[in-house]
Protein backbone atom coordinates (compact mmCIF):
# COMPACT_ATOMS: atom_id res chain seq x y z
CA UNK A 1 0.00 0.00 0.00
CA UNK A 2 2.99 2.74 0.95
CA UNK A 3 4.61 2.51 -2.71
CA UNK A 4 1.69 2.04 -5.28
CA UNK A 5 3.41 1.68 -9.07
CA UNK A 6 1.37 4.00 -11.43
CA UNK A 7 -0.82 1.13 -13.33
CA UNK A 8 -0.28 0.52 -16.53
CA UNK A 9 -2.67 0.81 -19.74
CA UNK A 10 -5.96 -0.53 -17.82
CA UNK A 11 -9.00 1.52 -17.23
CA UNK A 12 -8.18 3.90 -14.55
CA UNK A 13 -10.20 3.81 -11.50
CA UNK A 14 -11.74 6.16 -9.23
CA UNK A 15 -11.03 5.25 -4.95
CA UNK A 16 -11.65 6.75 -2.08
CA UNK A 17 -9.69 7.82 0.97
CA UNK A 18 -9.52 9.81 3.85
CA UNK A 19 -7.02 13.05 3.84
CA UNK A 20 -7.40 14.51 7.53
CA UNK A 21 -10.43 13.03 8.53
CA UNK A 22 -11.77 14.69 5.03
CA UNK A 23 -13.60 11.87 2.16
CA UNK A 24 -12.18 12.23 -1.07
CA UNK A 25 -12.23 10.63 -4.36
CA UNK A 26 -9.33 10.74 -6.99
CA UNK A 27 -8.03 8.67 -9.50
CA UNK A 28 -6.02 5.77 -8.84
CA UNK A 29 -2.94 7.07 -11.04
CA UNK A 30 -2.56 9.99 -8.75
CA UNK A 31 -0.25 11.18 -5.86
CA UNK A 32 -1.63 11.71 -2.35
CA UNK A 33 0.49 14.98 -2.96
CA UNK A 34 -1.65 16.22 -6.41
CA UNK A 35 -4.90 14.83 -4.52
CA UNK A 36 -4.12 17.05 -1.75
CA UNK A 37 -3.36 20.15 -3.41
CA UNK A 38 -6.65 19.74 -5.64
CA UNK A 39 -8.53 19.72 -2.14
CA UNK A 40 -6.20 22.83 -0.88
CA UNK A 41 -5.15 20.71 1.57
CA UNK A 42 -1.52 22.37 2.37
CA UNK A 43 1.61 19.86 2.48
CA UNK A 44 5.04 21.29 2.10
CA UNK A 45 7.37 20.89 -0.82
CA UNK A 46 10.60 21.41 -1.93
CA UNK A 47 12.27 19.14 -4.80
CA UNK A 48 8.86 18.87 -6.10
CA UNK A 49 7.50 21.09 -8.39
CA UNK A 50 4.61 20.80 -10.42
CA UNK A 51 5.51 19.84 -14.53
CA UNK A 52 8.35 18.08 -13.58
CA UNK A 53 9.28 14.37 -12.90
CA UNK A 54 9.29 12.91 -8.93
CA UNK A 55 12.17 13.09 -6.82
CA UNK A 56 11.09 12.58 -4.06
CA UNK A 57 14.59 13.34 -2.33
CA UNK A 58 13.54 16.45 0.13
CA UNK A 59 11.35 14.68 2.48
CA UNK A 60 9.38 17.77 3.38
CA UNK A 61 6.07 16.03 1.98
CA UNK A 62 5.95 13.03 3.93
CA UNK A 63 2.48 12.00 5.69
CA UNK A 64 1.38 9.33 7.94
CA UNK A 65 -0.49 6.57 6.37
CA UNK A 66 -2.97 4.50 8.56
CA UNK A 67 -1.50 0.82 8.87
CA UNK A 68 2.57 1.72 7.76
CA UNK A 69 4.16 2.79 10.66
CA UNK A 70 6.88 4.99 8.45
CA UNK A 71 5.72 7.85 7.14
CA UNK A 72 5.78 8.24 3.24
CA UNK A 73 6.36 11.23 0.75
CA UNK A 74 3.08 12.25 -0.45
CA UNK A 75 4.98 13.23 -4.28
CA UNK A 76 5.82 9.69 -4.80
CA UNK A 77 3.27 7.67 -3.14
CA UNK A 78 -0.28 7.01 -5.00
CA UNK A 79 -3.46 7.03 -2.88
CA UNK A 80 -5.41 3.47 -2.98
CA UNK A 81 -8.92 2.73 -1.88
CA UNK A 82 -9.74 3.32 1.58
CA UNK A 83 -6.06 4.95 2.44
CA UNK A 84 -5.98 6.83 5.30
CA UNK A 85 -3.66 9.80 5.16
CA UNK A 86 -2.51 12.36 8.05
CA UNK A 87 -0.73 15.21 6.37
CA UNK A 88 0.18 17.08 9.90
CA UNK A 89 0.87 15.64 13.48
CA UNK A 90 3.51 16.44 16.00
CA UNK A 91 6.09 14.08 14.27
CA UNK A 92 5.73 15.31 11.10
CA UNK A 93 6.07 18.85 12.09
CA UNK A 94 9.22 17.82 14.09
CA UNK A 95 10.37 15.62 11.07
CA UNK A 96 9.92 18.60 9.20
CA UNK A 97 11.63 21.29 10.74
CA UNK A 98 14.73 18.90 11.36
CA UNK A 99 14.49 18.50 7.82
CA UNK A 100 14.82 22.43 7.15
CA UNK A 101 17.52 22.23 9.85
CA UNK A 102 19.55 20.03 8.42
CA UNK A 103 19.55 21.74 5.01
CA UNK A 104 20.40 25.45 6.95
CA UNK A 105 23.40 23.92 8.62
CA UNK A 106 25.07 22.11 5.64
CA UNK A 107 25.91 25.19 3.46
CA UNK A 108 25.15 28.83 3.68
CA UNK A 109 21.46 29.66 3.84
CA UNK A 110 22.40 33.29 5.27
CA UNK A 111 18.98 35.37 4.12
CA UNK A 112 19.94 38.79 5.14
CA UNK A 113 22.58 38.88 1.76
CA UNK A 114 21.09 36.59 -0.64
CA UNK A 115 19.93 37.86 -3.89
CA UNK A 116 16.51 35.47 -3.32
CA UNK A 117 15.96 37.14 0.50
CA UNK A 118 11.78 37.53 0.37
CA UNK A 119 11.39 35.16 -2.93
CA UNK A 120 13.31 32.13 -1.64
CA UNK A 121 11.36 28.44 -1.00
CA UNK A 122 13.79 27.54 1.69
CA UNK A 123 12.68 30.51 3.71
CA UNK A 124 9.21 30.19 3.71
CA UNK A 125 9.17 26.43 4.19
CA UNK A 126 11.45 28.26 7.53
CA UNK A 127 8.36 30.15 8.76
CA UNK A 128 5.51 27.79 7.28
CA UNK A 129 7.57 24.78 9.56
CA UNK A 130 8.05 26.99 12.67
CA UNK A 131 11.61 26.37 12.49
CA UNK A 132 12.82 29.80 14.04
CA UNK A 133 16.47 28.09 14.66
CA UNK A 134 19.11 24.98 14.20
CA UNK A 135 20.27 23.13 16.74
CA UNK A 136 22.82 21.29 15.11
CA UNK A 137 26.28 22.40 14.71
CA UNK A 138 27.06 24.75 11.20
CA UNK A 139 29.10 23.17 8.62
CA UNK A 140 30.62 26.32 7.44
CA UNK A 141 31.91 24.43 4.58
CA UNK A 142 32.74 26.74 1.18
CA UNK A 143 31.24 26.04 -1.90
CA UNK A 144 32.41 27.13 -4.94
CA UNK A 145 30.26 30.24 -6.95
CA UNK A 146 30.58 29.53 -10.65
CA UNK A 147 29.94 32.96 -12.72
CA UNK A 148 31.17 32.21 -15.69
CA UNK A 149 28.28 32.48 -18.03
CA UNK A 150 27.07 35.39 -19.36
CA UNK A 151 24.03 35.77 -17.75
CA UNK A 152 23.62 33.50 -15.18
CA UNK A 153 25.36 32.45 -11.34
CA UNK A 154 25.71 29.49 -10.24
CA UNK A 155 26.34 29.81 -6.15
CA UNK A 156 26.62 26.21 -4.27
CA UNK A 157 26.12 27.33 -0.89
CA UNK A 158 22.49 28.46 -1.61
CA UNK A 159 21.80 24.66 -3.11
CA UNK A 160 20.09 22.52 -1.85
CA UNK A 161 20.34 19.47 -4.10
CA UNK A 162 16.22 19.52 -5.13
CA UNK A 163 17.66 18.73 -8.82
CA UNK A 164 14.89 21.02 -10.30
CA UNK A 165 17.53 22.32 -12.98
CA UNK A 166 18.55 19.14 -13.57
CA UNK A 167 14.75 17.72 -14.53
CA UNK A 168 13.88 21.10 -16.47
CA UNK A 169 16.88 21.15 -18.66
CA UNK A 170 16.52 17.86 -19.46
CA UNK A 171 12.38 17.34 -19.32
CA UNK A 172 11.51 20.73 -20.70
CA UNK A 173 14.61 21.99 -22.47
CA UNK A 174 15.68 18.82 -23.83
CA UNK A 175 19.59 20.04 -23.05
CA UNK A 176 20.80 18.33 -20.12
CA UNK A 177 22.82 20.58 -19.10
CA UNK A 178 22.53 19.98 -15.37
CA UNK A 179 23.66 16.97 -13.59
CA UNK A 180 24.81 15.61 -10.33
CA UNK A 181 27.97 14.68 -9.20
CA UNK A 182 29.48 13.17 -6.03
CA UNK A 183 27.89 11.99 -2.63
CA UNK A 184 26.57 13.14 0.22
CA UNK A 185 28.17 16.14 1.11
CA UNK A 186 30.75 16.52 -1.45
CA UNK A 187 26.91 16.56 -3.79
CA UNK A 188 27.20 18.88 -6.36
CA UNK A 189 25.11 20.27 -9.51
CA UNK A 190 26.91 20.41 -12.66
CA UNK A 191 26.94 21.43 -15.99
CA UNK A 192 28.35 19.70 -18.95
CA UNK A 193 30.98 17.06 -17.32
CA UNK A 194 31.65 19.44 -14.70
CA UNK A 195 32.95 22.26 -17.19
CA UNK A 196 32.29 25.86 -16.31
CA UNK A 197 28.29 27.05 -16.95
CA UNK A 198 29.99 29.35 -19.31
CA UNK A 199 32.28 26.90 -21.86
CA UNK A 200 29.21 24.24 -21.61
CA UNK A 201 28.63 23.37 -25.20
CA UNK A 202 25.54 21.95 -24.20
CA UNK A 203 23.45 25.03 -22.72
CA UNK A 204 20.93 27.26 -24.73
CA UNK A 205 20.91 29.76 -21.60
CA UNK A 206 17.11 29.46 -21.92
CA UNK A 207 17.00 30.38 -18.18
CA UNK A 208 14.68 27.74 -17.39
CA UNK A 209 16.85 26.22 -14.40
CA UNK A 210 17.27 29.85 -13.30
CA UNK A 211 13.61 30.30 -12.82
CA UNK A 212 12.63 26.87 -11.05
CA UNK A 213 15.98 26.75 -8.37
CA UNK A 214 13.73 27.57 -5.40
CA UNK A 215 16.85 28.89 -3.42
CA UNK A 216 19.40 31.81 -4.25
CA UNK A 217 21.63 28.93 -5.75
CA UNK A 218 20.83 29.79 -9.81
CA UNK A 219 20.26 33.60 -10.24
CA UNK A 220 20.30 36.01 -12.80
CA UNK A 221 23.39 37.90 -12.69
CA UNK A 222 23.89 41.73 -12.05
CA UNK A 223 21.02 40.96 -8.69
CA UNK A 224 21.38 42.69 -5.89
CA UNK A 225 20.43 41.38 -1.54
CA UNK A 226 16.46 40.34 -2.37
CA UNK A 227 16.29 41.28 -6.19
CA UNK A 228 16.28 37.88 -7.84
CA UNK A 229 12.60 37.15 -8.20
CA UNK A 230 11.85 34.06 -9.91
CA UNK A 231 8.66 33.25 -11.88
CA UNK A 232 8.31 29.76 -12.35
CA UNK A 233 4.73 29.61 -13.82
CA UNK A 234 6.02 28.98 -17.60
CA UNK A 235 6.18 25.03 -16.58
CA UNK A 236 2.52 24.16 -16.01
CA UNK A 237 1.82 26.13 -19.15
CA UNK A 238 4.75 24.55 -20.98
CA UNK A 239 4.00 20.66 -20.53
CA UNK A 240 -0.27 21.68 -20.24
CA UNK A 241 0.51 23.01 -24.14
CA UNK A 242 2.93 19.76 -24.77
CA UNK A 243 -0.10 17.38 -23.83
CA UNK A 244 1.88 16.47 -20.47
CA UNK A 245 4.62 14.58 -22.34
CA UNK B 1 4.99 38.67 35.89
CA UNK B 2 3.01 40.47 37.61
CA UNK B 3 1.15 43.79 36.86
CA UNK B 4 1.83 45.92 39.60
CA UNK B 5 5.86 45.51 40.07
CA UNK B 6 7.16 47.03 36.63
CA UNK B 7 9.09 44.44 34.75
CA UNK B 8 12.72 44.34 34.63
CA UNK B 9 14.80 44.40 30.80
CA UNK B 10 18.28 43.98 29.78
CA UNK B 11 19.68 44.48 26.73
CA UNK B 12 22.90 44.18 24.83
CA UNK B 13 24.71 43.34 21.85
CA UNK B 14 27.04 41.09 20.88
CA UNK B 15 28.59 40.63 17.12
CA UNK B 16 26.43 42.36 15.30
CA UNK B 17 25.42 45.74 13.88
CA UNK B 18 22.92 47.50 16.36
CA UNK B 19 20.35 47.42 13.89
CA UNK B 20 17.93 45.15 16.07
CA UNK B 21 18.69 48.10 18.63
CA UNK B 22 17.65 50.97 16.16
CA UNK B 23 14.48 48.54 15.68
CA UNK B 24 14.17 48.88 19.42
CA UNK B 25 14.51 52.66 19.35
CA UNK B 26 11.91 52.85 16.25
CA UNK B 27 9.03 51.85 18.89
CA UNK B 28 9.10 55.51 18.93
CA UNK B 29 6.04 56.93 21.07
CA UNK B 30 5.82 53.42 22.06
CA UNK B 31 8.79 53.58 23.96
CA UNK B 32 7.10 55.91 26.36
CA UNK B 33 4.42 53.19 26.95
CA UNK B 34 7.23 50.69 27.54
CA UNK B 35 8.45 53.08 29.98
CA UNK B 36 5.69 52.88 31.82
CA UNK B 37 5.34 48.99 32.31
CA UNK B 38 9.07 47.90 32.13
CA UNK B 39 12.42 49.36 33.65
CA UNK B 40 14.85 49.32 31.37
CA UNK B 41 17.81 48.14 33.62
CA UNK B 42 21.01 47.38 31.42
CA UNK B 43 21.71 48.32 28.07
CA UNK B 44 23.70 49.91 25.14
CA UNK B 45 21.33 52.50 25.48
CA UNK B 46 21.21 53.52 28.88
CA UNK B 47 24.08 54.23 31.32
CA UNK B 48 24.02 51.36 34.01
CA UNK B 49 27.71 49.69 33.96
CA UNK B 50 26.63 46.09 35.49
CA UNK B 51 24.22 43.92 35.02
CA UNK B 52 21.61 43.73 37.80
CA UNK B 53 21.76 40.52 39.21
CA UNK B 54 18.22 39.33 38.87
CA UNK B 55 16.41 40.61 35.72
CA UNK B 56 12.77 39.40 34.05
CA UNK B 57 14.14 39.62 30.84
CA UNK B 58 16.98 39.26 28.91
CA UNK B 59 17.75 40.02 25.17
CA UNK B 60 20.79 39.59 23.03
CA UNK B 61 21.69 40.80 19.98
CA UNK B 62 24.36 39.33 17.79
CA UNK B 63 26.36 36.50 17.30
CA UNK B 64 28.76 34.96 19.46
CA UNK B 65 32.02 36.02 17.91
CA UNK B 66 34.57 36.99 20.98
CA UNK B 67 35.48 36.01 24.31
CA UNK B 68 33.68 38.96 25.60
CA UNK B 69 30.50 38.14 23.93
CA UNK B 70 30.88 34.66 25.38
CA UNK B 71 31.47 35.56 29.17
CA UNK B 72 28.27 38.15 28.02
CA UNK B 73 26.10 35.86 27.26
CA UNK B 74 26.89 33.52 30.09
CA UNK B 75 26.34 36.60 31.90
CA UNK B 76 22.70 37.43 30.65
CA UNK B 77 21.60 33.56 30.96
CA UNK B 78 22.82 33.90 34.63
CA UNK B 79 20.68 36.47 35.68
CA UNK B 80 17.84 37.04 33.03
CA UNK B 81 15.00 34.77 34.04
CA UNK B 82 13.64 34.93 30.18
CA UNK B 83 16.39 35.07 27.68
CA UNK B 84 15.12 36.32 24.08
CA UNK B 85 17.73 35.99 21.16
CA UNK B 86 17.17 38.69 18.93
CA UNK B 87 17.35 39.24 15.55
CA UNK B 88 19.29 36.84 12.84
CA UNK B 89 22.56 37.44 13.93
CA UNK B 90 22.28 35.85 17.90
CA UNK B 91 19.62 33.57 16.20
CA UNK B 92 21.50 32.15 13.10
CA UNK B 93 24.91 33.63 13.29
CA UNK B 94 24.02 35.69 10.14
CA UNK B 95 26.72 37.49 8.23
CA UNK B 96 29.46 37.57 11.46
CA UNK B 97 29.47 34.09 11.15
CA UNK B 98 29.57 33.98 7.13
CA UNK B 99 33.87 34.13 8.36
CA UNK B 100 33.46 30.35 9.80
CA UNK B 101 34.60 29.18 6.24
CA UNK B 102 38.11 30.62 6.68
CA UNK B 103 40.38 29.65 9.18
CA UNK B 104 40.86 32.89 12.00
CA UNK B 105 44.60 33.30 11.05
CA UNK B 106 43.47 34.22 7.28
CA UNK B 107 41.19 36.79 8.34
CA UNK B 108 43.12 38.35 10.74
CA UNK B 109 45.32 38.24 7.98
CA UNK B 110 43.33 39.94 5.52
CA UNK B 111 42.21 42.45 8.10
CA UNK B 112 45.24 43.41 9.94
CA UNK B 113 47.98 42.73 7.56
CA UNK B 114 47.61 42.12 4.30
CA UNK B 115 45.15 45.30 3.56
CA UNK B 116 46.61 47.71 5.13
CA UNK B 117 50.23 50.17 4.69
CA UNK B 118 51.12 51.12 8.88
CA UNK B 119 52.01 49.13 11.49
CA UNK B 120 50.54 46.20 10.27
CA UNK B 121 49.94 43.62 13.05
CA UNK B 122 47.16 41.56 14.48
CA UNK B 123 45.47 43.80 17.59
CA UNK B 124 46.12 42.24 21.01
CA UNK B 125 45.24 44.80 23.15
CA UNK B 126 42.27 46.37 24.57
CA UNK B 127 40.00 44.05 22.37
CA UNK B 128 39.03 40.87 23.05
CA UNK B 129 39.90 38.04 21.33
CA UNK B 130 37.81 36.97 18.28
CA UNK B 131 36.75 32.80 18.66
CA UNK B 132 37.57 30.27 16.34
CA UNK B 133 34.37 29.82 15.10
CA UNK B 134 30.89 32.30 15.32
CA UNK B 135 28.28 30.62 17.18
CA UNK B 136 24.45 31.74 17.36
CA UNK B 137 23.07 32.82 20.97
CA UNK B 138 21.67 28.79 21.67
CA UNK B 139 24.58 26.99 20.75
CA UNK B 140 26.38 28.21 23.94
CA UNK B 141 23.95 29.49 26.39
CA UNK B 142 19.90 28.11 26.45
CA UNK B 143 18.01 30.39 25.11
CA UNK B 144 13.64 30.83 25.74
CA UNK B 145 12.39 32.91 22.73
CA UNK B 146 13.88 33.35 19.19
CA UNK B 147 13.17 36.45 16.73
CA UNK B 148 14.54 36.52 13.51
CA UNK B 149 14.84 39.09 11.47
CA UNK B 150 17.66 41.15 9.98
CA UNK B 151 16.82 43.79 11.63
CA UNK B 152 13.38 42.66 13.11
CA UNK B 153 10.81 45.46 12.64
CA UNK B 154 9.92 47.67 15.63
CA UNK B 155 6.36 46.00 15.05
CA UNK B 156 7.74 42.92 15.80
CA UNK B 157 9.97 44.06 18.92
CA UNK B 158 6.64 45.94 20.40
CA UNK B 159 4.54 42.26 19.49
CA UNK B 160 7.00 40.43 21.22
CA UNK B 161 7.40 42.71 24.25
CA UNK B 162 3.52 43.27 24.62
CA UNK B 163 2.74 39.67 24.82
CA UNK B 164 5.76 38.82 27.53
CA UNK B 165 4.51 41.85 29.38
CA UNK B 166 0.82 40.05 29.48
CA UNK B 167 2.33 37.15 30.40
CA UNK B 168 1.84 35.36 27.25
CA UNK B 169 4.48 33.68 25.14
CA UNK B 170 5.02 35.37 21.42
CA UNK B 171 4.19 33.58 18.22
CA UNK B 172 7.32 35.20 16.33
CA UNK B 173 6.47 33.14 12.84
CA UNK B 174 3.53 35.53 13.05
CA UNK B 175 5.18 38.89 12.42
CA UNK B 176 8.68 37.89 11.45
CA UNK B 177 11.41 35.57 9.26
CA UNK B 178 15.30 34.94 8.65
CA UNK B 179 15.86 38.18 6.65
CA UNK B 180 13.32 40.00 7.19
Amino acid sequence: MSRVQPPGPHKIRVVTLQIDGRDIGAREDETILEVARENDIPIPTLCYLEGLSTWGACRLCVVEIEGTTRPQSACSTCVAEGMKVITNSERLERYRRTILELLFAERNHVCSVCVSNGHCELQQLATACKMDHVRFKYRNAPYQVDPSHDLFRVDHNRCVLCTRCLRVCDEIEGAHTWDVMGRGVECLLITDLKQPWGESQSCTSCGKCVQVCPTGALTKKGTAAGEMEKHGSFLVYLTEMRGNR
Amino acid sequence: MSSTAKVSLATAWLDGCSGCHMSLLDLDERLIELAQRADLVYSPIVDTKELPACVDVGILEGAVSTAADLKKARLFRERCKYLVSLGDCAVTGNVPSMRNTFPLKDVLDRAFIENVQAQPQHPITGVPALLQVVRPLHHVVPVDLFVPGCPPSADTIWYVLTELLAGRTPDPARVTHFGA
